[in-house]
């Protein structure tokens, strides 16, 4: 095992699978010579060349139709979008072709894509660049959707993403980037579609993904001092989605709360709501409660923005709801 | 065809004893015909037919307790005679939840429901050995893990009170009970909650099991929850009733061509209801934590009947002259023996009077009827040498009389200057003839 930060484990994931593979290639903007806005692809330039490590022009529907076309041709190209908030501008790409070809061809084309970049807020970027995409891409059939919030698993899931055969929405939890952990050495991945049971409780169970992760875990703490057992389940891939493990954990605490940066309305909480009504209905002791975003456009003022998004206040609170223990 | 359902006589009735059938199967019967006799919690009443027709089907047997708005009978026209009952489920679902929406109308209901929700969450824990405090037809609330750890552990839900909001039953409420710690409530037609409690020390009770008479059990439970949750204290005063009884005789003597008698009781109602009066603080209800002033004086009174208590008032008592009191009370008194009183009669009063002197009792204490917050207990005239006001022994009549009251409504002080009141009225027994 290998202590590194996010951003290490994503890049040497990258790295290594590049050594490995040279179908495997990159495309952004500022990725080369810059190193990337995050430094996440910093060096790799120096290391594989400006052919496989390319500098596009701000044309996000250009470079993405690009990648997928080379897909499609069997490589296995790895776009940075600088931040999720621009892939609407290539959102006719990825959702029109790049989810849908392995349909139309009838499974005789695939599209091999993996599109990164940071996804959600927290770092004063203000409300034009600090979307949660989570929901909208986990809408659609044809994607991939993951959300990793350790060092570990971003590095499993990036390894998995590009060998994947599908295109694969990849939201890395930009305030995370400089979080440290440990890694397993040498060749590993982290399958889609397996939730992570971050910590183990018996009273409730505190779902989330990415940034929320760490904050659930400094939750569970302060329970504890409360006499209260929380379980922290990291969802980590949203779309193909786990229902086993949180109905697993459910059946065993009878409460649930979930937790999303994103707005609450047809978001990932509503759809674990009702996963969890349907699957573990006749286990449930309360209703599951949502903790989610201000219905508000993310401030860019930190006090503001730090009010818009969940704390740790309002999921304990949540928590002794579902437990009776406050209104 | 239309049902007939197991009516609602009153606030507090959940439940109606089918006494016995008047009319048969096959019968014709109009509108107003007596179809029944019916025991709700303290009388005996007619039920009566809602419509013409005939009675075509008859659902429960002479004896069945049947809870209100379930169906006994149906009324239809001569050839549906014995056919077919239609689905009673269903339909008495209907009718019980009518009876509840009945039961909303009433004020004081709806804001206990509200007092409860607040108070929910602080009853975290024990709730389950409460027992559940549902208004009538009221739905079960639980949450889905509750309903199915019910069926699994056969609890009833309907006796288990829910601490969740609006009343939900929640895990917690039963997980004393699904642990063993603490009895499973049975199905409500097998056993009332109070049987279950008596039913705990079963295996060691020697002796015939007697029939309970429904007046005594539903008395039974209402002074238990009086006892058990109301701070009862006692302050004792001895009248001096000589004056009283020479006024009574004079009284009586006048009253002798009319037929009317005035008993001792009567002095005392009257005495007490113009205590009242001088001391409305007596005269209040505490109900929720909150206490609330009555400005009528109704006096209730407490009749022995064969194997029961009933405790019948007497409206605006102050406002009564001591003949109209005694009318009424004797009324009240022979129609109580006859199971024939309303239940108007019987629900409501603000303060009770219970009078064991005519069974030679010295002295006794009362258990407060609630809402109320005091209530007096009265003994027999007992011949006591006294002290007179010349410093000489004399014989005195003597009545002690003894007043329970909640703490939580009346300080010691305010009970004693009531007494001091009562006993002013007795001893001055003028003075009832002109409050």
């Amino acid at each position: 095992m290998a202590v590194m930060t996010y951003r290490d484990a994503l890049r040497s994931a990258m790295a290594e699978e590049m050594e490995r593979d040279e179908s495997v290639v990159l495309l952004g903007e500022d990725i080369g010579i810059y190193g990337g806005t995050h430094l996440v692809t910093n060096g790799l330039i120096d290391q594989f060349g400006p052919k496989r490590v390319i500098d596009t022009p701000i044309a996000e529907g250009g470079f993405t139709g690009a990648a997928i076309g080379m897909a499609m041709a069997g490589m296995r190209p790895i776009v940075e979008m600088m931040t999720w908030n621009f892939s609407f501008l290539a959102a006719d790409q990825i959702i029109q072709n790049a989810a849908k070809l392995r349909y139309f061809s009838g499974g005789q084309v695939n599209v091999p894509l993996v599109i990164r970049g940071p996804n959600g807020g927290g770092v004063q970027l203000s409300a034009q660049h600090t979307h949660s995409l989570e929901g909208f891409y986990g809408h659609f059939p044809g994607l991939k959707v993951v959300s990793p919030a350790t060092p570990e698993d971003v590095k499993g899931m990036m390894l998995h993403a590009i060998r994947d055969p599908d295109p694969v929405i990849f939201l890395e939890a930009g305030a995370l980037y400089g979080i440290k952990g440990e890694v397993p050495e040498g060749d590993f991945e982290v399958e889609f579609g397996k939730a992570r049971v971050a910590r183990e409780g018996t009273d409730v169970t505190l779902i989330a993904y990415g940034r929320q992760v760490p904050m659930l875990l400094k939750v569970a703490d302060q329970l504890e001092e409360q006499d209260i057992s929380a379980e922290v389940i990291d969802l980590r891939s949203i779309r193909p989605f786990d229902k086993e493990t949180i109905v697993e954990s459910v059946r065993k605490t009878h409460r649930a709360v979930v937790v999303q940066e994103q707005w609450r309305y047809f978001s990932v909480a509503s759809e674990v709501c009702a996963v969890l009504q349907h699957e573990a209905f006749d286990d449930l002791d309360a209703p599951v409660e949502r903790v989610s975003g201000a219905e508000v456009p993310a401030p860019y003022a930190r006090n503001l923005e730090i009010a818009a998004f969940p704390s740790v206040e309002q999921v304990i609170s949540a928590a002794r709801r579902v437990l009776y223990l406050e209104k | 065809m239309a049902e007939v359902i197991m009516p609602k006589m009153g606030d507090a009735m959940e439940e109606g004893t089918l006494l016995k059938w008047l009319k048969a199967v096959g019968d014709p019967v109009s509108e107003g015909d007596a179809l029944a006799e019916i025991e709700t919690d303290k009388v005996t009443l007619e039920m009566e037919a809602q419509e013409d027709g005939f009675l075509t089907n008859i659902f429960v047997e002479e004896g069945a307790v049947v809870p209100i708005g379930e169906a006994v009978a149906t009324i239809g026209s001569e050839d549906e005679v014995g056919k077919g009952a239609p689905a009673p489920a269903a339909k008495s679902e209907e009718a019980a939840e009518d009876a509840a929406e009945a039961t909303e109308a009433v004020p004081g209901a709806e804001e206990a429901t509200s007092e409860q929700e607040e108070a929910a969450p602080a009853a975290a824990e024990g709730a389950a050995d409460q027992v559940a405090d549902r208004r009538p037809g009221e739905r079960v609330r639980a949450s889905p893990l509750v309903k199915r750890l019910a069926e699994e552990h056969g609890i009833d839900l309907t006796q288990v009170a829910g601490s969740g909001p609006n009343g939900r039953i929640v895990n917690r409420d039963i997980q004393d009970i699904v642990s063993g710690k603490v009895p499973t409530p049975k199905a409500a037609g097998e056993a009332a909650p109070s049987e279950e409690k008596a039913a705990a020390p079963a295996a060691d009770v020697s002796g015939e099991k007697v029939d309970m008479p429904r007046i005594k059990r539903v008395t039974g439970e209402r002074m238990t929850e009086s006892k058990t949750t109301i701070p009862h204290y006692y302050v004792t005063f001895a009248v001096d009733m000589t004056e009283a009884l020479a006024f009574r005789k004079q009284v009586n003597t006048a009253l002798k061509a009319e037929g009317g008698k005035v008993s001792v009781n009567d002095l005392v109602v009257k005495a007490a209801a113009l205590a009242l009066r001088d001391h409305p603080e007596v005269n209040r209800s505490f109900v929720n934590g909150e206490l609330y002033q009555h400005d009528q004086i109704d006096v209730n009174i407490a009749i022995a009947l064969n194997g029961g208590l009933i405790a019948p008032f007497i409206p605006a008592a102050d406002q009564k002259s001591l003949g109209s009191i005694a009318k009424m009370s004797k009324d009240l008194g022979t129609r109580a023996r006859e199971g024939g009183l309303t239940p108007d009669e019987y629900q409501g009063g603000t303060f009770t009077i219970s009078n064991l002197g005519m069974f030679d009792a010295d002295e006794f204490i009362a258990v407060i009827n609630p809402p109320q917050v005091a209530i007096l207990a009265v003994g027999s005239i007992t011949k006591t040498p006294v002290i007179n006001d010349e410093g000489e022994i004399a014989v005195g009549n003597i009545m002690k009389i003894t007043l329970s009251a909640d703490h939580r409504a009346l300080d010691g002080a305010e009970v004693a200057t009531f007494l001091q009141s009562v006993k002013k009225y007795l001893e001055n027994p003028m003075l009832l003839a002109i409050g």
